[in-house]
């Protein structure tokens, strides 16, 4: 199957990713021959096998809702771009 | 001998005795690194005077009280993937270059409690995706073996540190081979535990269904004890199983006898450098001097591994990654909206492989793309565990080179993303299946560099494959083989 930049193009925009048009170009060639070696999957018959879900089985691990961690705001906010007083302070989100 | 050259159990041992100091060792460390890392670069960050502190707070300790960990004054350097609290944790990326973890991991919390000294944080490809080191945003490590050779990855920095005498002992990560590989590569001992052995807390993720963190080593003995010292069940890790943590030093016994161990012939094929597939078969030789009884098994999914893990690998990456948006953490460019926010950001924060990664996981994962990539490699994971459970019939443990290679050239294959995906050959099926594997030295090439060879095991099965790798150890010297750094 080819690959056209349109798709690669799309596939950016969903990982939320600005391509130059000489990265999309590059990554266009680049998907195309890893997903051609991709294709190799294509020559075993899977339709009886269940897809994998664990490598060692555990069931759900449960816990209480309880806050263990310690409050370490002003650790956390030192790390953000920008603040307002204890708050993250971020693009507007609603036009 | 020189104090850094130590191992750990040695270095306990002269600690214990009170032959030397925890502070002394530090500062032997640290001068080790003040005259290699100029050239070598194993670290992103160090941190001497929190050491020298550290390394006092043991000596006191040890004092006081006999040590109950062989961890206590021990200087450790760890993958700069593992959260440190109050410590920048970059993870090699641009977009958490300035990242002051606000918590520690649980394997960093837990080699603290036992008293090691933290000497820094140590290379890596970026979000540990690569297997040369040189996909770091901020610099390439170099093979202390050989000055113009990639350490290998994506645990670059940390195998290098451990080659050069930079750290007594490190801990790495592996998705795919990233422990293993760099070992194999640097003449080291590394050990990817069974998936759950080892929290994940903390760990910045790359690929949740096979990411594990494990120790890198100068001897088997060290790698047993850095490894007790890290595994165990963690309410914080889902993923994390409950089950004992044995001794893991009282499995190294140096008696293999009547032990099965199988070789697949799938691994030993035309693509394998001759001089590794003579190393390792010697090995085997040796091994079976030792007693073990050597079998023929089969993995005959082995070569659809390849592509099975890119396409797995890059999905959970794809997804994990999506944090990375400019807006709690964490680099955040100027964009005039949120949505050219979040676009600009991502893009100047993420190296070339990185950005590659999400884009094919994202392909994977998308709507029509999906049964055909990502569902289709999930049923063919399960046939690649099938084989191990098949082949674990028949054997207790099975023996493969680490790498088909030694260590190549810097900028070799950096510009062909699939021949380096192809370098991992050796080691990602082991993470498909989430069973431990273990690298130890077992040769030199005609250039002087290192040659691995891997022992893989059943799940939980990691003292069997110390065993082994142990048995092997104590037959050979190529464990006390040291790079030469005449040019560094």
């Amino acid at each position: 199957m080819k690959l056209t930049s349109e798709v690669v193009a799309r596939v950016a925009q969903l990982a939320r990713l600005r391509l130059l048009p000489e990265e999309l170009n590059q990554l266009t060639i680049e998907l195309q021959s890893i997903l051609q070696y991709m294709d190799k999957l294509r020559e075993i018959d899977t339709s009886e096998i269940e897809p994998f879900t664990q490598a060692v089985y555990s069931s759900n691990a449960f816990r209480d809702d309880l806050v263990t961690n310690d409050p370490n705001t002003d650790a956390i906010l030192a790390n953000a771009p920008a603040t307002a007083k204890t708050f993250f302070k971020v693009p507007k989100i609603i036009e | 001998m020189n104090l850094f050259s130590l191992t750990i159990h040695e270095a306990s041992d002269k600690l214990r005795k009170r032959e030397v100091s925890s502070q002394e060792l530090t500062e032997a460390v640290f001068q080790r690194v003040a005259e290699t890392d100029g050239l070598i670069r194993s670290y992103i960050t160090l941190c001497r005077e929190a050491a020298i502190a550290q390394a006092k707070e043991a000596d006191e300790r040890l004092k006081r009280e006999a040590p109950s960990s062989p961890l206590l004054g021990i200087p450790v350097a760890l993958k700069d993937n593992l959260l440190t609290q109050g410590l920048r944790t970059t993870c090699a990326s641009r977009i958490l270059d300035n990242f002051i973890s606000p918590y520690d991991s649980t394997v960093v919390a837990k080699v603290r409690s036992a008293g090691a000294v933290i000497t820094g944080k140590t290379n890596l490809d970026e979000f540990a995706m690569g297997s040369s080191a040189e996909n770091s945003a901020f610099f390439p490590t170099r093979n202390p073996w050989h000055l113009e050779r990639v350490p290998g990855g994506s645990s670059g920095g940390s195998a290098a540190s451990v080659a050069a005498d930079q750290c007594i002992a490190a801990l790495g990560t592996d998705t795919g081979g990233s422990i293993r590989q760099p070992a194999a590569f640097c003449g080291i001992v590394g050990l990817k535990p069974t998936y759950g052995r080892v929290s994940r807390y903390g760990v910045i993720a790359f690929a949740s269904s096979m990411d594990q963190v494990g120790p890198m080593t100068k001897d088997v003995r060290d790698c047993a004890l850095l490894l007790e010292a890290i595994s165990g069940h963690d309410p914080a890790d889902s993923t994390s199983v409950n089950c004992p943590v044995p001794s893991y030093s009282k499995s190294l016994t140096g008696d293999i006898a009547g032990l099965r161990l199988g070789v697949p012939k799938e691994y030993f094929t035309s693509g394998l450098q001759w001089t590794v597939d003579e190393a390792v078969t010697d090995a085997i030789r040796q091994l079976e001097k030792c007693g073990a009884i050597i079998e023929e098994v089969s993995l005959p999914h082995a070569e659809y591994a390849m592509a099975v893990y890119y396409i797995i690998a890059t999905a959970e990456a794809s997804s994990n990654l999506a944090r990375y948006d400019g807006m709690r953490y964490g680099h955040r460019a100027a964009g005039r909206d949120l949505a050219e926010t979040y676009m600009l950001t991502r893009a100047e924060g993420f190296g070339p492989e990185v950005k590659r990664r999400i884009m094919l996981g994202t392909y994977a994962l998308s709507a029509g793309y999906y049964d055909e990539y990502y569902l289709k490699a999930q049923k063919v994971r399960t046939l690649v565990c099938r084989d191990f459970d098949t082949a674990f019939k028949h054997c207790d443990a099975i023996v493969t080179p680490t790498s088909p290679s030694t260590a190549f050239k810097m900028g070799e294959k950096i510009q062909n993303p699939l021949q380096m995906y192809l370098s991992d050959i050796c080691t990602i099926s082991i993470n498909l299946a989430g069973v431990p594997a273990i690298s130890v030295p077992c040769g030199l090439d005609r250039e002087g560099l290192p040659i691995g060879m891997q022992v893989i095991g059943k799940h939980f099965d990691e003292p069997t494959i110390l065993r082994v790798a142990y048995a092997y150890e104590q037959q050979t010297e190529w464990h006390r083989k040291k790079p030469a750094l005449s040019h560094a």
